[in-house]
């Protein structure tokens, strides 16, 4: 039985109706334009030196500078940093959902092969909630407080072509039970539900056309440390069954690290690291990257004094000449103050230090990132692509 | 380890054995002690009128020079405990006494001036926590004026810069002149500890300060909230959900749970041996990077309830699988298992730490 | 959906000296002092620099009207009902007497009851609103009482029927009649704004600090509320304009006094419209429009500046690459 809605014409919604029986990465890149440099084989996302913009009335701040990344079919990807990172705007730029004063400014994001950034709104609806889906920080930011669960339901539904309210009724009850909320609780308002319920109805509603791509901002900030857990449990278990891939933007690095397979880590707008998770856990390379992992305070182990990263974040309307965490960096070179430093490849994560300049490989340019490597090293896949658990 | 941070292990296990008494200790020189604290709340509309237990029978204690946490989620009843102390809310029943004088005696205006001076807040919100129209010296004057009134104006704003350089906001004269939305959110919390700090307290309650703060700023307040207590002799009542920072900055630990203490002891101790299978499962679900996360079989999908109109007997009941018949009728004492260590369990035992989740 | 996560910075001391952490846009033109401030925010949009041209060309014209207009504008000297000349820019009435010179000599009372009505019904509507929102409980029944029964009785039937009783409304009286009816309306927006800041937490820290109620009101919520207070005045000089010349018109104001809403009310008696006498009409009553236009532009402008989401955005063209 088809695992999607069926009752609509064209191929994409045959794709998502067989969306949980296809195996993951079986299938290939849609037949669109091809983009300079040939896309990686078989991510299903590609984003490619992707800029944002917020123009204010006195220039452009640049909030995300030249990011590339890919995320594999399936793969659970980790993108974490602090406030001012531009963590969030990356996701909303990859999703097309900037508004000004925020604009692409730059780069591309290959989704399925396609580049989403030249589709038109009416493109995007068809890919939106099919194929890729997003799920906010805030519930009760995005949920319709004045409107039922199965209301919201319907009018998703609805948006995507799917007019049978039996059908409806019944994929509703269907994502609610695969979230583990009993579907009694279709006809409540958001208030009425507890913040970890909210929240799970949130990824029900994105699972609503079981798509190959869910993004999530942050969406365990809001919630109370047990909740927390279980719903990244939740989150894995349904990944584990449906193949999806996440992408996940948090802050919070301690929870990230047990559940994601790649990681980002990202500092004033560009990518300062990436790699395979417990890689770039247990060896992070770039100084950033390992100052964080010092300020974590521990709950087993010995007791011992810690010490955070000193300063802030530099003012991204007028970023520092060189390297941007040069002036807080404990391992400074008078090299860093001057020149930026571009992506390195040293032992199987991307690293933007020029300490690991002379790695086993130089990924990028000598300016900014050309794109990562991610975990894959040349034609070897699957050696690096993290450990799935 | 290095001997810096061995030597400050033990002197914290030092300052923990040597811990305030617990409840059933009158008169032991505790700086702050609560007496069967109770806060509820109407609800409800005028058909149907029913009471919100935010806080039941609280009994706890602050010492000297001691950083309490007081660790719960969202419900446990935690801020409420903290707007009691500081007198923002008015106890339904209970008692707090502040070094060994009932809060309920104090009547006049001068009283409770002082009071607010000796026992400040610090709040958890950086950025509404300080008025944006005004600069920062704002604040800080006007603490100073109120509750240090024999100052003239230049020692006052001479202490300014003191407590602003004793909180690492420096150069201090520049700070004071800076307006709020200029400075960042570790920052303002700064000034609201400075702000404290002004009045020559001797129990500062931090609701939360660092919970709204980036990761790699939390740990210089809390290296912060320490120095306090060593050099400026200053007990904390550290509020938090974060049962990491509460271990790393905390003597002792008290844990709530719908409005009622779940278990309190030594920091060490208490994490070490959960007594309370509450703290258990809390403690299970945090997150440690260092070490991999228990993820049970049965994750406790669970969450606080929110406590309106309840009858007796645990309220951890219905996620506890180790309850017992008398769970569901008898509401737990708080009980003195291990010294200075209390659980309110029915089935909790002195000997050994709980075992029920995982 | 489009929410935007501003790019801020949450870092922390110890800093290097003189490194102002914060985004770039706002943060940049919020620096330095509160006359500054305001100078870049009007010169920046062009509602407020439009409106505060008009409103200063009137609050000219009503402080030195010899300077345009010579002459008494009440001297019915001239020739009657001439058209627009070199002597008489804009013709002169029925009566005789030159429009240009009463039109510039009345902006005088309009700016005037314009000016002390704002003022006064924004202090009433602040002093009842705010102590409204921040006592709470009975005291705020009572005064919200009070607001909502002076704010559900017409409007215009009430002016009518005082300005009727009475009878030959001069200035003050027309200040007093609009600003006891007015005051109500913003009064009840002040009220929510002030409950929404109730529980803010610098409120809470001063209350804990140990400050008296009513310092806290005065010092620490209405400054804050400074961006509603002007939009208050301007609603309620909007007002004052509109209702004033309206009174004016229908015959309740004093018909010897030089004001655009008498002038209105002489040309109507006049059948100034039927008889071909245009300007004696339209321009008065333009006159009412741009100086009401003015409030109106500051207004939105004021919102604009203070919630930069509101603000107008030029887009340029996405770049394509790749």
């Amino acid at each position: 039985m088809p695992s999607g809605p069926a009752n609509r014409a064209g191929s994409a919604s045959g794709e998502a109706a067989r969306g949980a029986a296809q195996p993951p990465g079986a299938r290939s890149p849609a037949a669109g334009p091809p983009a300079a440099g040939s896309p990686r084989a078989g991510a299903i996302l590609e984003v490619r030196d992707l800029s944002v913009d917020y123009l204010a009335g006195s220039g452009a701040v640049t909030a995300v500078d030249r990011v590339s990344f890919h995320v594999d079919p399936g793969e659970f990807m980790g993108i974490v940093g602090e406030s001012g990172c531009g963590k969030s705007t990356l996701l909303f730029g990859i999703a097309r959902l900037l508004a000004p004063p925020a604009e692409l400014s730059g780069g591309c994001v290959m989704f399925r092969g396609a580049n989403m950034v030249g589709l038109t709104d009416k493109e995007l609806a068809a890919v939106r909630w099919k194929d890729l889906s997003v799920v906010m920080q805030s519930a009760m930011n995005a949920l319709n407080p004045v409107t039922s669960i199965r209301a919201q339901f319907r009018d998703a539904m609805r948006a995507h072509g799917v007019t049978s309210r039996h059908e409806i009724a019944r994929r509703s009850a269907e994502v609610l039970q695969m979230v583990g909320i009993d579907p009694v609780h279709l006809d409540s308002y958001p208030h009425q539900l507890s913040g970890g319920m909210r929240q799970r109805s949130m990824i029900a509603m994105a699972m609503l056309f079981t798509p190959e791509l869910v993004i999530m901002d942050e969406p365990t900030s809001a919630l109370d440390v047990v909740a927390q857990r279980s719903l990244m449990v939740q989150i894995k278990e349904l990944q584990r069954q449906y193949g999806f891939a996440v992408i996940f933007v948090t802050h919070d690095m301690s929870l990230i690290s047990h559940f994601s397979d790649r990681l980002m880590v990202m500092y004033a707008g560009q990518v300062a690291e990436i790699g395979a998770t417990r890689r770039v856990f247990e060896s992070p390379l770039h100084p950033y990257s390992a100052g964080l992992m010092e300020a974590f305070p521990s709950i087993r182990g010995p007791r011992a004094e810690l010490t955070g990263i000193p300063g802030s974040p530099p003012d991204l309307a007028r970023p520092p000449q060189g390297c941007r965490f040069a002036p807080r960096c404990p391992k400074v070179m008078p090299r860093c103050t001057s020149e930026q430093p571009g992506l390195y490849r040293a032992g199987g994560t991307d690293v933007r230090c020029f300490l690991h300049e002379g790695g086993a490989g130089t990924a990028g340019a000598g300016n900014g990132g050309a794109g990562d490597s991610g975990g894959d090293g040349g034609g070897v896949a699957g050696a690096d692509s993290g450990s799935r658990s | 380890m290095t001997g810096l941070s061995a030597r400050r292990g033990r002197q914290a296990d030092a300052r923990s054995a040597a811990g305030a008494a617990g409840p059933a200790a009158p008169g032991t020189g505790a700086l702050l002690r609560t007496e069967a604290l109770t806060k509820h709340f109407k609800v409800g509309t005028a058909l149907s009128r029913r009471t919100l237990h935010a806080a039941d029978d609280v009994s706890m204690s602050i010492g000297e020079r001691q950083i309490v946490a007081l660790a719960g989620e969202s419900g446990s009843g935690k801020s409420t405990i903290a707007r009691l102390l500081t007198r923002i809310y008015k106890p339904t029943s209970g008692e707090i006494y502040f070094q060994g004088t009932p809060l309920s005696s104090i009547r006049s205006r001068a009283d409770r001036l002082r009071y607010s001076g000796l026992v400040p807040m610090v709040f958890q919100d950086p950025f509404s926590s300080i008025n944006p129209v005004f600069r920062i010296s704002h604040g800080v004057l006007r603490a100073l004026a109120l509750h240090r009134p024999e100052l003239s104006r230049r020692q006052r704003y001479a202490e300014a810069e003191r407590v602003f350089g004793v909180v690492g906001l420096t150069p201090a004269a520049e700070v004071l002149q800076r307006y709020p939305h200029e400075l960042s959110g570790g920052q303002r919390q700064r000034v609201g500890f400075a702000q404290a700090l002004a009045m020559r307290p001797k129990l500062i309650v931090a609701d939360e300060p660092v919970s709204m703060l980036d990761v790699s700023i939390r740990i210089g307040l809390l290296n912060l909230m320490a120095r306090l207590r060593d050099q400026e002799g200053v007990s904390i009542l550290y509020i938090t959900h974060d049962i990491a920072s509460a271990r790393y900055v905390a003597d002792r630990l008290i844990v709530m749970y719908a409005g009622h203490i779940a278990e309190s002891g030594p920091v060490e101790e208490v994490l070490a041996g959960p007594r309370h299978p509450y703290t258990q499962l809390l403690l299970s679900a945090v997150p440690d990077p260092r070490a991999p996360l228990a993820v049970g079989a049965a994750t406790d999908r669970g969450e606080p309830p929110k406590v309106i109109d309840p009858a007796p007997g645990c309220r951890f009941r219905w996620r506890c699988p180790l309850a017992i018949d008398r769970c569901h009728q008898v509401t737990p004492e708080l009980r003195e298992l291990l010294p200075a260590h209390h659980a309110a369990c029915h089935v909790a035992r002195a000997g050994a730490a709980t075992k029920a989740f995982g | 959906m489009a929410m935007m996560p501003v790019p801020t910075a949450a870092g922390d001391a110890p800093a290097q000296p003189g490194q102002a952490p914060g985004a770039g846009g706002p943060a940049r033109w919020a620096r330095g002092s509160g006359w500054a401030r305001l100078g870049r925010a009007v010169t920046s949009n062009g509602k407020a620099t439009a409106g505060t041209v008009l409103l200063a060309f009137f609050c000219f014209l009503a402080a030195f009207p010899g300077v345009l207009a010579r002459g008494d504008p009440n001297a019915e000297v001239y020739g009657r009902s001439l058209g627009p000349s070199v002597r008489h820019l804009l013709g002169t009435t029925a009566y005789g007497q030159d429009i240009f010179a009463q039109t510039v000599w009345g902006t005088r009372e309009v700016v005037i009851i314009a000016v002390a009505v704002g003022l006064l019904s924004t202090a009433i509507a602040t002093i009842i609103g705010v102590a409204a929102a921040y006592l709470g409980g009975f005291s705020d029944g009572l005064l919200s009482l009070l607001t909502d029964v002076l704010l559900v009785i017409p409007l215009f039937p009430l002016l009518i029927v005082i300005a009727a009783y009475v009878r030959g409304a001069g200035t003050t009286v027309l200040v007093v009649v609009l600003t006891v009816t007015g005051w109500s309306y913003t009064a009840r927006q002040l009220r929510a704004q002030a409950l929404s800041l109730r529980r803010r937490d610098f409120l809470e820290a001063a209350r804990v600090r140990g400050e008296r109620k009513l310092y806290i009101i005065a010092v620490e919520i209405i400054p804050t509320m400074t961006s509603l207070l002007v939009a208050s005045f301007l609603t309620n000089a909007l007002y004052a304009v509109l209702f004033s010349s309206s009174l004016q018109f229908i015959g309740l104001g004093n018909p010897n006094t030089v004001s655009w809403g008498t002038m209105l009310y002489w040309a109507q008696n006049n059948e100034a419209l039927q008889t071909g006498q245009y300007l004696w009409a339209v321009v008065p009553g333009a006159c009412i429009a741009a100086l009401g236009a003015a409030f109106a532009l500051l207004n939105y402008a004021f919102d604009e500046i203070g919630n930069p989401a509101l603000r107008p955005v030029r887009r340029t063209r996405a770049k394509r690459a790749g």
